[in-house]
């Protein structure tokens, strides 16, 4: 677990950043663009419209219906899309900070301490996480969140770390050569330039958030597991595959709009 | 801590048991998902278009979160052993087709054009050139599912699956009693010893399996 190649995120991050350089030349560059960004949530409609169907379909019982109803859907739903949101926010906060200051010359002997820090961190599996946090502070939202934090910082941080480092040298003197501060120099030449390096990071966090955050049922801070978590124990299949059918539409979803995010996002010129 | 350990010795034989249970049926996906994960890359690889193809299905299904994944299995498989090896199929098998097709893309073109002209065919160039030269990079793809999967594994013990999840699942539904944490810490801590081994072991297999001629 020493490079970084060799870590699961890392290979999800690295995963993400080849394919965008795949995409990103040649004729079909155009299908797969087309695949994204229209065959995607072609599918996903009909992934919904096909639940919908079925559950029409079929004669719910009182203790379904308690469950399947617009009203436990969307309160579950927003639960979990608080979660992520937030935990993104915060992930992308502390991570691009704390890649930042370890990529300073003067902090640079930091870098190799917190990536190992970080890869050892990854072994820990994301509901041993969650539970322990349930365990030795509460059960809700607050720990849940921080657990979901904790747990998906590192593929930013690392990006960011790469990001920043593959940043040509010579353009940072250049810029300091015209006059700039060293605070311009980050701000308006290091930053831009690992934008798009740092987003294949923040997609993979997200990713990996909306997947945890399903966990998060099982500290009680509610979300879509909710729907799956009942069904399971009330013994219900109804309820099972809505929850789980809508937890994977909507983390299907969330990756279509990141995608984009990231081809709008990209600096000019890049 | 010294009550942590006491309960550790306590509990050897069923944590053991726990773990022999986790790392099989991740080694049995494992193997699986390496049969078809191979084969897809090698089929894919010299197309970029199907290369794209492929990459973005098995990218669909790492995306989708596995506690929901595990439960669509339910109406299909059941509870238990098979819908767990299904979904760690699945998971495991994004690192393996792109690393067999960086592998074999990554192979020098003049190295597979001299073994045509020495009059190899394309099966014989495959498994004499190309994989070879590329195993070092699938293997590398293999240990980084093994870690996923190691990860993952832990949650199928919400859909009655095997392996160590069960201990925390357990220690979770025991919440405010002493064994609870005693059986979450174990179950933990279970995992992150199951990921190192595991990590130990491709290094082994690597400098064991790899030609010697392209070892660094």
């Amino acid at each position: 677990m020493s490079t970084p190649e060799q870590t699961p995120l890392a290979a999800a991050a690295v995963a993400q950043g080849r394919a965008t350089i795949v995409e990103a030349d040649g004729e079909h560059a155009r299908l797969a663009r087309l695949g994204r960004y229209l065959i995607q949530p072609a599918v996903l409609v009909v992934a919904c419209l096909a639940l919908f169907l079925w559950l029409n379909s079929l004669e719910l019982d009182s203790i379904e219906k308690r469950r399947i109803n617009a009203d436990f859907i969307s309160q579950a739903l927003w639960e979990q899309i608080k979660l992520v949101v937030a935990s993104t926010f915060f992930v992308v906060v502390i991570a691009v900070s704390l890649g930042v200051v370890v990529t300073r010359p003067w902090a640079r002997f930091l870098s190799p301490v917190v990536l190992a820090v970080a890869n050892i961190g990854q072994a820990v599996p994301s509901i041993g996480l969650l539970v322990i946090l349930a365990l030795v502070w509460d059960i809700g939202f607050t720990p849940a969140l921080v657990a979901l934090v904790a747990y998906s910082v590192v593929p930013v941080l690392r990006n960011t770390m790469v990001g920043l480092q593959q940043v040509d040298r010579s353009l940072l003197e250049a810029g300091r050569g015209m006059g700039m501060t060293k605070t311009a120099v980050l701000v308006r030449i290091e930053l831009p330039l690992a934008v798009p390096v740092i987003l294949a990071g923040v997609r993979t966090a997200l990713i990996i958030n909306v997947g945890t955050a399903t966990l998060a049922t099982f500290t009680g801070a509610g979300g879509l597991g909710d729907l799956i978590n009942n069904g399971l124990r009330l013994g219900r299949q109804p309820v099972i595959v809505t929850g789980a059918a809508l937890t994977a539409i909507l983390a299907l979803t969330i990756d279509w709009l990141a995608g984009i995010a990231e081809d709008v996002l990209r600096p000019k010129g890049l | 801590m010294s009550k942590f350990l006491d309960y550790l010795e306590f509990r050897q034989d069923h944590l053991t048991e726990l773990a022999i249970e986790h790392a099989q049926v991740v080694a049995i996906a494992l193997v699986i998902a390496a049969v078809i994960g191979i084969s897809t890359g090698i089929a894919v690889y010299r197309s970029e278009r199907a290369t794209t193809v492929a990459l973005a299905i098995v990218g669909t299904f790492l995306t989708i979160p596995s506690f929901a994944l595990l439960a669509l299995f339910i109406p299909i498989f059941g509870l238990g052993y098979e819908p767990t090896v299904v979904a760690l199929v699945m998971y495991a098998l994004l690192p393996i087709v792109r690393n067999t097709v960086t592998g074999l893309q990554e192979v020098d073109p003049a190295v597979v054009e001299s073994a045509q002209g020495m009059g190899m065919s394309r099966t014989r160039r495959l498994m004499r050139i190309e994989l070879p030269l590329a195993w070092p990079i699938i293997l590398t793809g293999l240990r980084v599912s093994a870690l996923l999967l190691i990860g993952i594994a832990a949650i199928a013990a919400a859909v009655n699956g095997p392996g160590l999840g069960e201990d925390i699942f357990s220690g979770l539904a025991r919440i405010g009693s002493a064994t609870a944490t005693n059986m979450v810490l174990g179950g933990v801590l279970g995992v992150i010893v199951l990921a190192l081994l595991s990590d130990l072991f491709f290094l082994l297999l690597g400098r064991l399996t790899t030609s010697r001629g392209t070892r660094a």
